[in-house]
C-alpha cells in the first residue's frame, strides 16, 4: 500500500473562490492510502513547495497528489519538488481543480464536489503508481539541413557557428531558394542579391558546413538524437569536385533553346548551364532532356571544351548514409498555379504574370537586364495593373485557391508598384485589394508611402475579369468605396498568387513522421510557446514550410530553430520519456495491429526464443517497443486486441481505477 | 412580413450565408449587368445582411440581374449573390400584383445577343 499525501492548493482566490479547499483536503483524508492531506494559498511557491518535501520526510510517503491547476502548468515543477525530497518524480499525480473545476464552475457546492471526485480519482491512480526511470540515449553531434533557401542558411550558419558540423540538402542545382530570385526586399528595398549572396559564400566557405546540392532526401530511420539519413545525390553529368564553373561549356552548347527556370521560363539557357551567376556550389549541371549527347548519345562539344575535365555522361544517382542528432525542414513555397484562374487570363496572355515573374522582369540580372518589358512585344508598359490575393482568402476554391492569407503578398505589391512608380513616372499604377495587411516594422509607413509619394492608386475591390483585346488588356473590377464598375485598358497585369508549401514536403513529413496541417504545413509542436520544434522529437521547422512568411521573420524563425538543435547537439545524452508503451510478451499474438497504428514507427517485431512449460522451446513473432522512438501517445494500447500493450504510468489499471473512484 | 422575417425566409430559400462575405467586391467586378443596376451584387449581399430589403425588392436590379452566375463561380468565399437576387426576386413575384411582366412578353424582347442562358432564366423568372 502506498501512503500518498494530498496537497489541496487555493491558487489564490482562483481556486479558492468556488471550491471549499478546506472540504476537500478534509474529505481526501479519508481515501485509501492517504495517511495526510492538507491545503494553502500556493501551493507552487516556495513556502508551498517546502510543505511537500516535509511532509515526504516526516510522513515517510511513496506518493502525492496535488489537487491544482493544469499538469501542463506545474506537473514538472512539483515533480522537481518531489525528486528534491527523494521521491520518484513519476510518484506525483495532478488533479486538475483549477482548468477542470474553479473555472468552469459557479457554485462553491458543485465546484467543491466535483474537486473532491477529482482528487479522488488522482488518489486512486497513485495507488498503482510504480516509480518510473528516463532511459538515456546518445546523442550524434550532426545537423541535417533539408532546403538551401534563406531558411536553410540561416540555420545552417548559425548551428555551425556552434561548433557543430551541418549538412545542406538542396533539391536544385545551387543553394539561394526563392530569394535568390528577388530583386529588392521590402521594407528596406536593399538588393535581395547583396544580403543574400555573402550569406550563400559563407555557407560554402564554412568548414562546418557540406552542401548536397541537386540531392534529395531518399530515407529517414531512427529517432532524435540518431537519425540515419539516406541521401540521394541526382546525378548532374559533371563532376562537382573538378568543375570550375568557368562557364565555357555552357557559352559552346548548342542546345540553347531550353526555358531557364530561374527566370521562370521568361528567357532561354542552355542544355549545359549554371542556374546563374552567383550560384553556389558554381558548378554547372546537364539538363538530361535537352542534351543531346544524353539523348541521341551525339554531340560531346562540352567535354572537348572542358579544360578541368569534369564532364562526366555516364554519371549516376549516387545515394550517401548519414547520420544526424537532429533535422531542420526548411523546405520553403512556391506560388500556386494561375492555369485554373480563367477569370485573370494568365494563361491567354503573356502580359498576364505573376509576382515572381515581374520580381525577374526588373532584375538587373534577369531577361530584360532589369527594364520593365511586355514579355510580349517587348515594349514599355504604361498602364499596370497589380491584383492582390489571388487564390488566398478562398475557401470556396480549394480545387484552386487556398483559404489562408498568403501574408508576403501586400508587402511585395507595394514595393512592385512603389518601385515602377519611381523608375517609370510615366506610368499609371493601380493595386486593387481587398484589405491592406502590413503589420510588421515599418511597414505600414511603406505601403503609405506608395500612396502618398509615389502617387499608386489603391482601389478597394477585387478585379473581376481581365479580357485580352488588341495589344491591351481590358480589366473590369470594382471599386467598392466609389461603388462603381471600372474598365481600364491596361498594358501589364500583375498577379500577387498564394503561395503553398514546396510539394516534397508532404512525402518528406511521411518519411519524418512529422506532422502537416490539411495545407501540408508543417505543424508546430505549440503554435505560441514552441514555434520552430515539430511535434516529432528531433525535428525543427525553419521558414515558409510552417506557415507564409516574410524574409525578416524566416532569419529569425531560422536562428530559433538553430538555437533549439544547438541546444540539442549540446548534450551528450538524451534523457527519454519514461511513460512508454511496453508489450507483455507472453500475451502478444504477434498481429502488427500496433506496428500499423503507431505514428511513431517505434514498434518492431522480432522472432524470440520462449521456454514452454514443457520444457521446450518456441520461437514467436513479439512486437518490441523501442522507448527513445516512443512518444507515449497510447494509440498502440487501445488498438492491441490482446491487451498486450500497456503504456507506463498510463496502464489500463491506473485508468480503470481513476474511473472507478469518479463513478463510485 | 417584417425585416427580420424577410431576412430569414430569403436566406431559407437562398442557402446563402452572408455573413461569409468579405467584401472583396470580386462579384460586382465580375457583373455583365452592373451598369444597369441600381444595387450591385455586392449590396445585394450587405443590404440583405442588414435588413434593408424592401429597397432591393422594389429594385428594377431585380430584373436587370441576366442569372448568369458569373458572381457565384467567382466569389472565393462561397456567397452566392445570384441566389439572393432569385430569392427575392421570387419573393417580389409572389406578393399578388407584383409580376413585372407576363411570359407572354419574353418573346417580343429577344434579341440576337441575349445568350440563351437568359432566355431560360427569363422564362423561370416569369412563368410563376
Amino acid at each position: 500500500m502506498q501512503r500518498v499525501g494530498v496537497f489541496v492548493c487555493w491558487c489564490g482566490s482562483n481556486i479558492a473562490g468556488t471550491v471549499d479547499v478546506q472540504a476537500v483536503s478534509d474529505a481526501l483524508k479519508n481515501e485509501p492510502g492517504v495517511v495526510f492531506s492538507t491545503n494553502y494559498q500556493y501551493m507552487c511557491s516556495q513556502a508551498g513547495q517546502d510543505i511537500i518535501k516535509n511532509a515526504i520526510a516526516e510522513y515517510k510517503l511513496t506518493g502525492i497528489v496535488v489537487c491544482s491547476c493544469s499538469p501542463r502548468m506545474h506537473e514538472a515543477t512539483f515533480r522537481k519538488t518531489a525528486a528534491a525530497a527523494g521521491l520518484n518524480p513519476y510518484m506525483v499525480e495532478i488533479a486538475n481543480i483549477r482548468e477542470q473545476c474553479s473555472w468552469v464552475h459557479k457554485d462553491i457546492l458543485t465546484g467543491t464536489e466535483k474537486a473532491i471526485i477529482l482528487g479522488k480519482a488522482a488518489v486512486a491512480k497513485v495507488n498503482l503508481n510504480a516509480p518510473l526511470t528516463p532511459g538515456e540515449t546518445p546523442v550524434t553531434k550532426r545537423a541535417l539541413v533539408i532546403g538551401g533557401g534563406i531558411a536553410g542558411i540561416q540555420t545552417a550558419l548559425d548551428i555551425a557557428d556552434a561548433g557543430f558540423p551541418v549538412d545542406i540538402v538542396e533539391k536544385n542545382p545551387t543553394i539561394g531558394g526563392k530569394m535568390a530570385q528577388l530583386d529588392k526586399t521590402f521594407p528596406t528595398l536593399d538588393c535581395a542579391a547583396c544580403i543574400l549572396t555573402p550569406k550563400m559564400v559563407d555557407v560554402a566557405q564554412n568548414e562546418n558546413i557540406r552542401i548536397f546540392s541537386f540531392s534529395e532526401v531518399a530515407k529517414i530511420k531512427g529517432f532524435v538524437g540518431n537519425f540515419d539519413v539516406t541521401i540521394k545525390k541526382k546525378a548532374r553529368y559533371v563532376k562537382e569536385e573538378l568543375c570550375t564553373g568557368c562557364g565555357a561549356c555552357t557559352e559552346k552548347c548548342p542546345m540553347k533553346k531550353v526555358p531557364n527556370e530561374f527566370n521562370l521560363g521568361m528567357d532561354t539557357r542552355s542544355a549545359i548551364y549554371i542556374p546563374f551567376a552567383q550560384a553556389v556550389p558554381k558548378v554547372a549541371r546537364i539538363d538530361p532532356d535537352a542534351c543531346n549527347m544524353l539523348k541521341k548519345g551525339k554531340c560531346g562539344i562540352c567535354s572537348k571544351v572542358c579544360a578541368a575535365g569534369a564532364i562526366d555522361y555516364t554519371q549516376k544517382d549516387q545515394y550517401i548514409e548519414e547520420k544526424y542528432g537532429a533535422i531542420v525542414v526548411a523546405t520553403g513555397f512556391n506560388p500556386i498555379s494561375m492555369d485554373k484562374f480563367d477569370e485573370f487570363a494568365y494563361s491567354q496572355s503573356k502580359d498576364v504574370i505573376t509576382s515572381l515573374e515581374f520580381e525577374r522582369l526588373t532584375n538587373a540580372a534577369g531577361p530584360t537586364a532589369g527594364k520593365l518589358l511586355r514579355p510580349s512585344d517587348h515594349k514599355h508598359p504604361h498602364t499596370i495593373v497589380f491584383v492582390q490575393c489571388v487564390g488566398s482568402r478562398c475557401d470556396s476554391c480549394a480545387e484552386k485557391g487556398k483559404e489562408y492569407c498568403s501574408k508576403i503578398c501586400c508587402m511585395y505589391t507595394a514595393k512592385h508598384a512603389m518601385l515602377t512608380r519611381d523608375k517609370y513616372p510615366d506610368t499609371e499604377v493601380y493595386v486593387f485589394y481587398i484589405d491592406v495587411r502590413t503589420p510588421g516594422k515599418n511597414f505600414d509607413e511603406f505601403y503609405r508611402r506608395a500612396v502618398e509619394e509615389y502617387g499608386v492608386k489603391y482601389i478597394k475591390g477585387m478585379v473581376g475579369k481581365v479580357t485580352p483585346e488588341g495589344d491591351k488588356l481590358k480589366v473590369q473590377a470594382s471599386d467598392l468605396l466609389a461603388n462603381r464598375q471600372l474598365q481600364i485598358d491596361a498594358d501589364l497585369v500583375v498577379l500577387a498568387a498564394a503561395i503553398e508549401p514546396d510539394k516534397s514536403a508532404r512525402p518528406l513529413a511521411t518519411m519524418l513522421t512529422a506532422s502537416m496541417d490539411t495545407n501540408d504545413f508543417f505543424t508546430e509542436a505549440h503554435p505560441k510557446l514552441r514555434p520552430v520544434e515539430s511535434p516529432t522529437a528531433g525535428v525543427f521547422l525553419s521558414g515558409a514550410c510552417q506557415g507564409p512568411k516574410d524574409i525578416p521573420e524566416t532569419v529569425s524563425q531560422a536562428g530559433a530553430a538553430a538555437s533549439k538543435v544547438i541546444g540539442l547537439l549540446a548534450k551528450d545524452k538524451l534523457t527519454g520519456n519514461p511513460c512508454v508503451a511496453h508489450s507483455d510478451e507472453m500475451m502478444c499474438n504477434g498481429c502488427s495491429t500496433c506496428e500499423r497504428v503507431c505514428p511513431y514507427g517505434a514498434i518492431t517485431y522480432e522472432d524470440k526464443e520462449f521456454r514452454m512449460p514443457d520444457r521446450t522451446t518456441k520461437i514467436r513473432r513479439v512486437a518490441s517497443v523501442n522507448p527513445a522512438v516512443c512518444q507515449g501517445c497510447g494509440a498502440c494500447t487501445v488498438a492491441c486486441p490482446s491487451g498486450a500493450m500497456d503504456l507506463k504510468g498510463f496502464a489500463s489499471a491506473q485508468i480503470m481505477a481513476e474511473v472507478d473512484a469518479i463513478c463510485k | 412580413m417584417n425585416n427580420q422575417n424577410l431576412k430569414e425566409e430569403i436566406l431559407r430559400m437562398s442557402g446563402v450565408h452572408p455573413e461569409k462575405c468579405m467584401r472583396c467586391g470580386k462579384c460586382s467586378g465580375t457583373c455583365p449587368a452592373y451598369s444597369e443596376m441600381e444595387y450591385h451584387p455586392h449590396q445585394f449581399v450587405s443590404m440583405v445582411d442588414n435588413g434593408e430589403i424592401e429597397p432591393l425588392l422594389n429594385s428594377e436590379s431585380l430584373y436587370k440581374c441576366l442569372s448568369c452566375f458569373a458572381c457565384i463561380e467567382r466569389c472565393p468565399r462561397g456567397v452566392e449573390p445570384a441566389k439572393l437576387v432569385e430569392a427575392i426576386r421570387l419573393i417580389a413575384i409572389r406578393r399578388q400584383g407584383a409580376n413585372h411582366m407576363t411570359a407572354n412578353d419574353v418573346p417580343a424582347l429577344l434579341d440576337a445577343d441575349i445568350p440563351q442562358q437568359a432566355i431560360v432564366s427569363a422564362f423561370r423568372k416569369y412563368s410563376k
